[in-house]
């Protein structure tokens, strides 16, 4: 599609323009693009400047420490994290899936709703929100949740309960907002007492109301811009993710389910245990972020898209009624068998903010949270795979641990991993078709990252104060000398400081 | 008549052979510590308990409790001291809190908490040190061994073995396993030996246990040190 722009045949004489780093996105990224002397596009990159490593950091520690240890590669989902991992070293003790204590099973559910719910309210109205209710070429001044809060100021005030609405779930499970602990190999250290359960019923109704009046809202943005809003970064892509037996919406745990353009059934129910056999890794010299890809479609056509956008996409039906009459309404939308517009990230991820408030409903009327049988056992194994559809997509842990309970090998492929691809993707759409050939402005540019952050990418999975990203945009000339430079403050203040 | 010294201008009542820090805690007055133990000869080596006697400073857990002595515990000066004390200690190894097991329960980060320590403050060393987790029940993470000898003193004076000794000097100073290979395996510790249980960090764990306490139910997540170590100590020592 628009591959061709990855890499320009001749970059001599191309001006290049870094926007870096990304703002309102979790972690350090930042664009390059190299234009020629009439500005059009030559060559659009997504570039991943950090690496953390972790990988190597965890070899080396017992492996009941992985689901703490993990929870701070992420500082916004640090609670799928957390469960993915125990899901991998259930298995090194012996425990399967279907060998969990129901009350265990449910408990790492209901925590993990929190998370998806929280994390979800928080993309949307302090980090999207702004985009979405002033347009993309808005002021900067205006790109923020302050801005939202003065012109929006209910829409505000309910993307700031609803955050902690799921920070206090995630708090009565596993004992703090943040890094708290609840999975333990094999089971979770606590139930919920009647107290903790309901306090967090007094205001799940209101969560509910809101979490559907956000869905409405966000289609109503969406429909009343459609042609726009089903082009913008819109790329023809694969979904990947996991599923129900039955092929209903699934966060916690199923089967592997990828589906092609056309909705045709690529792979299904597939056991991750053995996601190697389906997918693998591909390393690119520019950017420390690999590019995952299906193996039966190869490199070139077989990356996929991850998240919101692919599971509300890949699922049959979604088993709570208020989130499943919304995703009837979204793919009715279309008139193809995938939604396949970038946008519509936006409104796949408040279906799934709808039926995460709904199924927290549904858990905490089960007796079983407050149950009492919380681990079980079974024989030691060597090897532990986890998956679980993170708030931005599938996120695989795989670990391997020697006769001593030490990690020798682990291997993590996060969800904005295997958005890599089709990030770029959206990068090089938005260049070629809504750049390409104009005089570059800061408001225009800010269209690269609108495209960047319907994915919700958490690009280092480091913690950054919400809004305070400084962003620095300069543009060079073909000699490589600096004529245009604008500068972001962290306070939110812009300037164009003087050069030469 | 009893005899008597005072601590902060409190008079406190001794018997004699008694140190200043079991003198101390009998009358339910804290002083912080980590190598001292009540069940257990002083070894006075953490010098967290350091206090002024009569202008001097010594440490309580080893000074004998005299006639006369006015003792100063409570003072921004000792606090300031042992602050700077325990964070040696932490930089001296590698005890990364939020990831490990014993938080919570770990007393060299309550101690911390208590002293009101904020940061590092000095550069981490960053020492590179082992795991030895070869025994199928019990394991070591020298990253945090603070070379308190308790373990050295539990195995020997409790359970009549001799599996810990400490072993080096000023930075190469380890603690070591009686066993020919070095490994922990091959030692004759068991699970149920006082030296698997009474490491104040998180240094000699046992395995497959971590994480099972929740949150809220930690022993220093309602209650900060000073309260914990003498609801503990203090009967024991008024005996
Ligand atoms: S292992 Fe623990 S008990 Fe033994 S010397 Fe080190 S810190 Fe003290
Ligand atoms: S407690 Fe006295 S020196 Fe350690």
């Amino acid at each position: 599609m628009y591959q061709h722009l990855e890499t320009a045949k001749n970059t001599e004489n191309l001006k290049r323009i870094v926007v870096d780093p990304v703002s309102r996105v979790e972690g350090h990224g930042k664009v390059t693009l190299l234009l020629d002397a009439d500005n059009k596009v030559q060559q659009a990159r997504l570039h991943i400047v950090e690496f953390r490593g972790f990988e190597r950091f965890i070899q080396g520690r017992p492996y009941w420490e992985l689901p703490v240890l993990v929870q701070r590669l992420c500082g916004i989902c640090p609670v799928s994290h957390h469960l993915a991992a125990a899901k991998a070293i259930d298995q090194l003790v012996g425990i399967d899936p279907e060998n969990l204590p129901v009350s265990a099973d449910k408990l790492r559910r209901l925590l993990h709703f929190g998370q998806v719910f929280q994390s979800h309210a928080l993309h949307f109205f302090h980090l999207s929100s702004p985009d979405l209710l002033f347009g993309f070429e808005s002021d900067i001044s205006k790109r923020s949740i302050v801005a939202v809060l003065g012109a929006y100021p209910d829409l505000g005030v309910q993307g700031v309960k609803m955050r902690k609405y799921g920070q206090e779930v995630i708090r009565m499970v596993s004992g703090k907002r943040i890094h708290g602990t609840c999975a333990i190999p094999g089971g979770v250290n606590k139930s919920l007492t009647k107290a903790e359960r309901d306090y967090l019923l007094e205001d799940i109704d209101q969560m509910i109301e809101w979490s559907a009046a956000s869905v409405a809202l966000i289609k109503k943005v969406h429909c009343s811009n459609l042609p726009y809003y089903d082009d913008f970064a819109t790329i023809r892509s694969n979904y990947l993710g996991l599923t129900k037996p039955d092929g209903a919406l699934e966060l916690y745990h199923g089967g592997i389910r990828a589906k092609n353009a056309n909705g045709g059934t690529i792979i299904d129910h597939v056991d991750y245990c053995k996601y190697n056999d389906y997918i693998h890794e591909e390393v690119r010299s520019w950017t420390y972020m690999k590019f995952p890809y299906l193996l039966s479609l190869g490199r070139e056509n077989g990356w996929y898209r991850v998240g919101p956008l692919a599971r509300v996409n890949n699922c049959d039906y979604i088993n709570t009624p208020l989130a499943e009459a919304a995703r009837v309404e979204f793919k009715a939308h279309s008139n193809e068998a995938m939604v396949h517009s970038t946008l519509a990230f936006h409104w796949a991820r408040l279906i799934e903010t709808l039926h995460c408030a709904e199924s927290i409903k549904t858990l905490l009327n089960d007796p079983d949270i407050m149950g009492h049988d919380l681990v079980a056992q079974g024989e030691k194994r060597y090897e532990g795979v986890g998956v679980i559809e993170a708030p931005r997509g599938t996120l695989f842990h795989h670990y391997q641990v020697d006769e001593n309970d030490i990690v020798t090998k682990a291997n993590l492929i996060v969800s904005t991993t295997s958005n890599n691809m089709a990030m770029n993707e959206s990068v090089r759409q938005v260049a070629a078709e809504y750049l390409s050939g104009q005089e570059l402005t800061e408001p225009l540019l800010n269209n690269l990252e609108v495209a960047i952050r319907a994915y919700d990418p958490c690009l280092s999975c480091a913690t950054h104060a919400m809004g305070k990203m400084p962003l620095q945009l300069e543009l060079i000339d073909e000699e490589g000398n600096l004529i245009d430079k604008l500068v972001k403050h962290s306070s939110g203040q812009i300037e164009r400081p003087s050069h030469g | 008549m009893s005899k008597s010294i005072t601590i902060d201008g409190n008079t406190v009542p001794f018997e004699e052979g008694q140190t200043i820090m079991e003198a101390a805690t009998a009358a339910g007055v804290y002083i912080p510590h980590l190598c001292h133990h009540l069940e257990f000869a002083p070894h006075g080596s953490c010098k967290l308990c350091n206090v002024k006697v009569n202008g001097r400073v010594c440490s309580a857990c080893t000074f004998p409790a005299m006639e006369g002595q006015e003792v100063l515990n409570n003072t921004q000066e000792l606090t300031d001291d042992r602050q700077k004390i325990t964070q040696m200690l932490f930089v001296e190894g590698n005890h990364f809190c939020p990831s490990c097991e014993k938080t919570g329960n770990c007393q060299l980060q309550a101690v911390a908490y208590h002293l009101n320590m904020l940061d590092d403050h000095y550069p981490l060393f960053f020492p590179t040190r082992k795991v030895d987790a070869s025994h199928a029940e019990v394991m070591i993470d020298h990253n945090r061994c603070i070379f308190c000898t308790l373990c050295v003193r539990a195995s020997q004076q409790k359970d009549g073995k001799d599996v810990f000794a400490i072993s080096g000097r000023g930075l190469k100073k380890h603690l070591i396993v009686n066993a020919q290979s070095g490994l922990l395996k091959d030692t004759d510790i068991e699970a149920t030996d006082q030296a698997a249980h009474i490491c104040p960090t998180g240094a000699i764990l046992i395995k497959h246990t971590a994480y099972q306490v929740p949150i809220g139910e930690r022993i220093y997540d309602h209650k900060q040190i000073d309260q914990v170590s003498l609801e503990k100590e203090h009967d024991q020592h008024g005996k």
